[in-house]
């Protein structure tokens, strides 16, 4: 069944430069299997094709049970000169956790 | 040396609140309190007041610290370390002793000097950003190094009561005490790196007490109206508990901790600092009680031969209005509002933006809900070199009271200069520090 990663998964937003850095982490450990599966590098690039401009790296941490996405060429000219609203993209963790991910196990 | 320290943190940002810094200073022990008040650009706006004004350039929130924080810190044998100082520590510095007068108190105050790099930059450097030229990006106006630890030791083994610096890396701020107190050697880069992760931990204050954090649905955070800022006891070995004063509000939990050691990091294997380059990857997090958290596992190898430099930039003017409607065709309304003034003055902009608060934006049109929202707040703003251009965007969106769509209210306006921030790297070596002392 499909679920909201707002349900399950919790993350920050920060940034560097023209650089936006998304981290997520499962709100539950024993659901950070099922984050590393269903949210890929890619389909966060779909997700904000919108805003993302660049190349998104995905890390995984296993040992942490977390994940972080660099995303390049997210935020306009850079964080100090956009235009955009919401500058630096602090918001975009909200973003990130619409995203809807497939969960095979019953609720 | 010390077996172990105990580091608070007062200050997460320029704006932070000084009440949490009070409190933690009042009730905490604490051999050091750190406060963290620049973000890129804060120094090369202030470097723009100091043009102006010699005598100013340092935080604008110094005195209030200060006066408000000066005899609890003297009562209580609790070292300052800060970045207040901004673009012009020595000024800041001066500012301390006429505070500490006016209170009737003696002080001793360490400067780091040595950020300010605008004398060694030809303008060909080729920017981490974009790889282009600095001169390409417009008039150059600031160029503040960031120095590590090995900059404020010196400050630290003076007798100074504050420890007051210009741009200096976030981190660095907490290791500088751990290093001098612990007897850390400034190459055991294992240690180093662990005291990065705990700087890091600890630079943005209230965002690992559960700031930030807080989202009452999924992750609940008490009595944020009293957020207490966090203090970390670090013992010789580079184990670390945080923790936060009793009867303060919010919380620190595995998640805050989570959350707030992957805030901003690139690369958590390769987390670079004047000091180190840290490995935040193998960091062991663990609760030992409410609001108390163990770290360990951070690590890390050699430093890196250069140190980053922000360097600021004259980047124009940007404009901006905003106006509200609500009720039947509220979306429409707004939409043929900014049409209007897209049709008006829009190819006048370099870059020109209509936004729909309550509708795309944050998050642009493929994320938000398609029904019509009952009220929605258009926003243009417009980028242009003149300030006059800029102010119009504003004035056309005042001027929709009279000649727009029905039902617009709350009109505003706003325009600022905009200051561009882009870094370069510069050989360490070309850039030496030095500290001078100001006393009461």
């Amino acid at each position: 069944m499909k679920r909201k990663l707002a349900n399950i998964a919790h993350g920050r937003a920060g940034d560097k430069g023209n650089t936006l850095v998304l981290s997520l982490f499962p709100l539950r450990e024993e659901n950070y299997g099922l984050l590393v599966k269903e949210v890929t590098a890619e389909k966060v690039r779909e997700l904000l094709a919108h805003q993302l401009k660049g190349e998104v790296t995905r890390h995984v941490l296993p040992e942490l049970k977390g994940i972080l996405f660099t995303c390049e060429n997210a935020l306009s000219s850079g964080v100090t000169t956009s235009l955009a609203l919401d500058a630096h993209g602090k918001s975009l963790s909200y973003a990130l956790l619409e995203m809807e991910i497939e969960d095979k196990l019953p609720e | 040396m010390k077996q172990k320290i105990r580091i608070g943190c007062g200050a997460g940002f320029s704006g932070d609140r000084l009440e949490p810094a009070l409190i933690l200073t009042e009730k905490g022990n604490l051999d050091y309190l750190v406060l963290e008040c620049l973000a890129e650009r804060t120094i090369a706006l202030a470097q723009k007041r100091k043009q102006i004004d010699p005598a100013t350039g340092y935080d604008v929130l110094l005195e209030r610290r200060i006066t408000g924080l000066l005899p609890l810190l003297l009562q209580k044998k609790t070292r300052l370390i800060t970045n207040m100082g901004a673009a012009n520590p020595l000024a800041g510095a001066e500012k301390i002793l006429e505070i500490a007068k006016r209170l009737g108190v003696q002080v001793k105050v360490a400067v780091v000097v040595g950020d300010d790099v605008f004398d060694r930059i030809s303008g060909e450097e080729l920017t981490l950003e974009g790889n282009l030229p600095l001169n390409s990006y417009g008039k150059l106006i600031s160029a503040s190094a960031y120095l590590g630890a090995d900059a404020i030791l010196p400050a630290l083994q003076t007798d100074s009561q504050i420890i007051l610096t210009g741009r200096v890396a976030d981190p660095s701020l907490f290791i500088a005490p751990m290093i001098h107190e612990l007897a850390w050697k400034i190459d055991d880069y294992e240690l180093l790196g662990q005291g990065t992760m705990i700087g890091h931990l600890m630079e943005c204050a209230g965002q690992l007490t559960g700031g930030y954090f807080a989202d009452p649905v999924t992750k609940p955070v008490p009595d944020m109206h009293i957020l207490g800022h966090p203090l970390v006891d670090i013992q010789r070995d580079g184990m670390a508990m945080f923790s936060k004063i009793a009867g303060t509000g919010g919380l620190i939990s595995q998640q805050t901790a989570k959350e707030q050691l992957l805030y901003e990091v690139l690369d958590p294997r390769n987390y670079l600092t004047p000091d180190v380059v840290a490995d935040f990857s193998y960091a062991q997090l663990q609760e030992l009680g409410p609001s108390l958290i163990q770290a360990t596992g951070g690590s890390g190898k050699a430093k890196p031969d250069t140190l980053k430099v922000s360097v600021g930039y004259q980047a124009g003017w940007i404009g901006e209005g905003e106006i509200s409607y609500a009720g039947a065709h509220a979306l429409e309304r707004a939409q043929l509002a900014g049409e209007t003034i897209q049709k008006r003055i829009g190819d006048q902009f370099r870059e020109f933006r209509v936004d729909l608060i309550g509708q795309n934006s944050l998050h642009g049109e493929p994320l938000s809900k398609n029904q019509a929202p009952y009220e929605v707040r258009l926003r243009i703003a417009g980028k242009s070199d003149q300030k006059e251009l800029a102010q119009l965007v504003g004035e056309e969106v005042e001027a929709l009271y009279t000649n727009g769509p029905a039902g617009g209210g709350g009109a505003r306006k706003y325009f600022q200069e905009v200051v561009g921030v882009v870094s370069i790297l510069m050989d360490r070596n070309l850039i030496p520090s030095r500290v001078q002392i100001f006393e009461s």
